[in-house]
């Protein structure tokens, strides 16, 4: 080799807007950041209509009274917050000690048998289910059979729907979070003479606490916000909650039955449960957020 | 082509292919590597020594603006490839490393198939001959023809690591760039492997400048024409060590008289 | 002696037996646990299908092409149902997944400072978090309004078409494909940026150190790396759009009249359950049931074939 000129295109560096790659990525950018916008847009949309049309009518009766008469004004959604409460937190008691439980099986117990590929395929689908199946499911076997002292339909009812679609996820959170758990840390304690179960539950689960915990609140927040598994379980009810295998209201079930009705003052109404419910879901949300901020 | 692109200030073009005026590289507030100033030759082969966080694969990633993937890193000062400082704003990054290849420390072919990973290339620099000639004489190039000339198919994945360090090699020759930047390429292979690349860098340097980026003395000695030795010293008020050129000259006076204290005792093993 | 001192010390240096069983019962109470997940989906599985024995021995196979839904004659057929599910997810999947994976890369690439990627990523996130109740409702008052003139000039412009041959009336199919479209693009938005981020770094620079621009590393590199775990998203939230319900039951009119068109009233599967699952009885509960079943079959194939899709496109990189 004599010469070292440049063997290609003696060409210059400078950018040139005019080829073809460099117009394809422009426009590619432009496109890409212009869907981001749509992307986001109806979260901005939906949430400044909730905060206009549903915060305008928080109020101290909002919280203290019952929905008014169709055709009456005023009235509050007092009952519906509590339903809401309560069937959560039936759902919460039956799916987070079976949810945590089944995990720990997957993650402590299993050795990636046969039984445990079947349970994770298994809630995989489960997950799957669409949610008014779940509904469908609890009318059949537990509202149409009335096994809870003869009465139908109940709030009872209405959280067992709710644990069926919250189970799928603590049982992931909980076989994810253990998995995470360091290996090293168990043996230690398998090492000092510890049995199984005190390794678990004083070792293992403690240190997976938070992925767990963010992993669960995050099912609540999505079982708070659910309605379909509720309109056939724990139906409505326009009074104040009488004990947990009554009908009880909820904040999703109002807003659905008073958003299609022809009133104002219902309409209204679902506003404004559209708004305290908006507000505890993405409270739990940014909870988790700080769960999982305070676990790195 | 502008008059002011065409005159840079920098000195000797003719023989460097890269002129290092006053760089410095930063990742977010964090200066990795400050004011290095460096002439690279034009058909040779320029080997960057010295301890890890030495900045000196930071400094090679800066010859063809790789260091733009990376979040936060910035440079200051100029880098002059062809007369024109690449990191000028009207420089397109791309242009840059049509011209200027690079070979990484992992293998890193792409997962399709070995005859695409040369042609893709080849296609998106707008390769115009024949592409079956191209991907032959690329992968004979890279010495590794003979292993994968019944497998064109499959995927690049399918090789072994010192295989696939060829073909990302065959792959960087195939866009016939002027320049291949080598960081560290044989950190990851067997000592065959490293030996048959070795060769294949005295192949390479009869048709591009070659730079390399190593930690192994003995390699550089063994390739290497002109050598720099970078090093890293803790500074005043900063959390971390900066790194800084220490001495670059022919690779013999390097690993036989440099004139530096660090370089000595760097190459003499006393290091640190 | 020694051993007796030992004793002395650690008095349980011999296990009691309450605590073996207490060990052993654990693990069984584990098992029992797990297993919870298996008996609920067989359970939902029989409660289904036991109940819609009588509508698959009275209307057999027909009831998947008939469109009758007359409960005064007794006479069922969900063929709007089926056909609305699948056409609303369908539409909403198409739309969906461009408007999705672009953001998932424009939330990937430097495109922007770190700061606002994340800040976009939060802000999909959120959007998931909304109960599709509330969407619903606000599908019905902001978002159909708004759209009504654009559906009437598509009627206009393009009425000859049977998909757009009905006057725009209130609730309508196409209003739910939208409301659909918002409900999936945080699934599609949040799988596809996982896996573009778990394309390797390497790759990317191989891809940037040949001469890639930006969007040939995208298309030809980056994309076909994650492909198999995007596919596996978009099939997750096809599954998740075909059981959707309240957003849909409230905004697509819920008629069980078959229209080609997408501006008419239309129906789905799980938008027939929450309307009239309540109030039904006798062969009506079991169509219903028999409605269900199909939906339980759609849903569940299309996680299969998932599954499926994401180890057969699985790459190695």
């Amino acid at each position: 080799m004599t010469s070292f000129t440049p063997a290609l295109q003696a060409s210059s560096l400078r950018y040139d807007p005019a080829l073809k790659r460099n117009r394809l990525d422009k426009f590619y950018n432009a496109l890409s950041g212009f869907f981001s916008l749509i992307v986001v847009m109806p979260l901005f949309l939906v949430l400044v209509y909730v905060i206009i049309q549903g915060g305008r009518l928080i109020s101290i009766p909002l919280f203290t009274q019952l929905p008014p008469a169709p055709g009456l004004e005023g009235g509050g959604i007092g009952n519906a917050i509590i339903g809401t409460f309560v069937v959560t937190i039936v759902a919460s008691l039956i799916a987070i000690p079976i949810g945590v439980g089944g995990g720990v099986y997957l993650a402590e117990y299993s050795t990636g048998g046969p039984f445990a590929r079947f349970i994770r395929t298994g809630n995989d689908i489960l997950a799957g289910v669409p949610s008014i199946i779940c509904g469908v499911f609890v009318y059949g076997a537990i509202v149409a059979t009335r096994v809870f002292f003869g009465q139908s339909y109940t709030a009872v009812a209405g959280g067992i729907a709710l644990a069926v679609l919250m189970l799928p996820t603590v049982i992931k959170t909980t076989d994810e979070g253990l998995k995470l758990v360091p290996k090293a840390l168990s043996m230690g304690a398998i090492g000092v003479g510890a049995s199984k179960f005190v390794t678990v539950t004083r070792i293992t689960l403690p240190s997976a606490f938070t992925p767990i915990a963010t992993g669960i609140v995050l099912a609540i927040a999505r079982a708070a916000g659910e309605t379909a598994p509720l309109i056939f379980t724990a139906l409505f009810s326009p009074f104040w909650p009488e004990g947990v295998f009554n009908p009880i209201a909820t904040m999703s079930v109002l807003i659905f039955n008073f958003a299609i009705m022809p009133y104002e003052a219902q309409n209204e109404l679902a506003w404004a449960a559209s708004f305290v419910l908006v507000v505890l879901i993405l409270g739990a949300n940014l909870l988790a957020r700080w769960l999982r901020r305070f676990a790195n | 082509m502008t008059v002011s692109l065409q005159r840079p200030m920098s000195k000797a073009t003719d023989q460097n292919c890269l002129t290092l005026e006053k760089v410095t590289i930063s990742y977010g507030s964090f200066e990795a590597v400050r004011d290095v100033y460096l002439d690279i030759p034009r058909g040779k082969v320029t080997a960057f020594i010295g301890p890890s966080g030495c900045g000196k694969s930071t400094v090679l990633r800066g010859l063809n603006r790789m260091n733009d993937l990376i979040e936060g890193c910035s440079l200051k000062g100029r880098v002059v490839f062809d007369g024109q400082d690449i990191y000028a704003p009207e420089v397109d990054p791309v242009e840059v490393r049509r011209r200027i290849g690079m070979v990484f420390q992992q293998p890193n072919p792409f997962p399709k198939s070995i005859y695409e990973n040369i042609a893709f290339g080849a296609r998106i620099n707008g390769f115009t001959g024949d592409m079956d000639e191209l991907v032959e004489s690329s992968l004979r190039k890279a010495f590794i023809w003979d292993e994968t000339k019944d497998k064109l198919k499959q995927s690049g994945n399918s090789l072994s690591g010192g295989q696939q360090q060829r073909l990302c090699i065959a792959r960087a020759i195939a866009i016939e760039p002027e320049v291949i930047l080598m960081d560290e390429p044989c950190s990851a292979l067997d000592p065959i492997s490293t030996l048959k690349i070795e060769e294949l860098m005295h192949e390479l340097k009869k048709t591009f400048s070659i730079v390399i980026v190593t930690h192994n003395m003995q390699q550089a000695v063994r390739v290497s024409d002109q050598t720099a030795f970078f090093n890293a010293e803790a500074v005043e008020g900063g959390s971390g060590k900066v790194g800084y050129l220490v001495e670059f000259n022919d690779t013999e006076k390097i690993f036989n008289a440099p004139v530096q204290q660090a370089t000595q005792d760097y190459v003499t093993g006393r290091f640190g | 002696m020694m051993t007796d001192q030992i004793q002395a010390r650690f008095t349980r240096r011999k296990r009691p037996p309450a605590d073996r069983i207490v060990d052993g019962g654990f693990r069984y109470l584990t098992i029992a646990l797990a297993s919870t997940v298996a008996i609920v989906l067989l359970a939902i599985f029989l409660t289904v299908f036991e109940g819609a024995q009588d509508a698959i021995k009275e209307f057999g196979l027909k009831f998947l092409t008939t469109s009758s839904w007359n409960p005064v004659t007794g006479e069922y057929g969900a063929f709007t149902a089926i056909y609305g599910t699948l056409v609303t997810s369908f539409l909403a999947l198409l739309i969906a997944v461009p408007l999705g994976v672009g953001t998932a890369i424009f939330i990937t690439e430097n495109l922007l400072p770190l700061r606002w990627r994340e800040i976009i990523g939060v802000m999909v996130e959120l959007l998931a978090a909304i109960p599709s109740v509330v969407l619903g409702l606000w599908a019905i008052f902001v978002m159909e309004p708004f759209l009504r003139p654009l559906l009437v000039f598509l009627n206009t412009a393009l009425g000859w078409l049977p998909f757009f041959s009905t006057a725009p009336q209130g609730p309508g199919v196409a209003p739910a494909v939208l409301i659909l479209v918002v409900m999936i693009l945080p699934i599609i938005t949040a799988i596809s940026r996982d896996a573009l981020n778990q394309v390797p770094i390497a790759l990317r620079q191989g891809s940037y150190g040949v001469g890639s621009t930006r969007w040939i590393a995208i298309f030809d590199v980056i994309l076909p790396a994650a492909i198999s775990s995007i596919v596996g998203g978009i099939m997750l939230a096809l599954g998740r759009a075909m059981g959707e319900t309240m957003a849909v039951t409230m905004i697509i009119g819920n008629s069980t009249n078959f229209s080609w068109s997408l501006l008419a009233p239309g129906n789905t599967i799980s938008a027939m359950l929450a309307n009239q699952f309540g109030e039904a009885s006798g062969i009506q509960v079991s169509a219903l049931l028999y409605a269900a079943l199909i939906l339980m079959l759609m849903t569940f194939a299309v996680n299969i074939f998932a599954q499926w899709i994401v180890r057969k496109l699985s790459l190695r990189y």
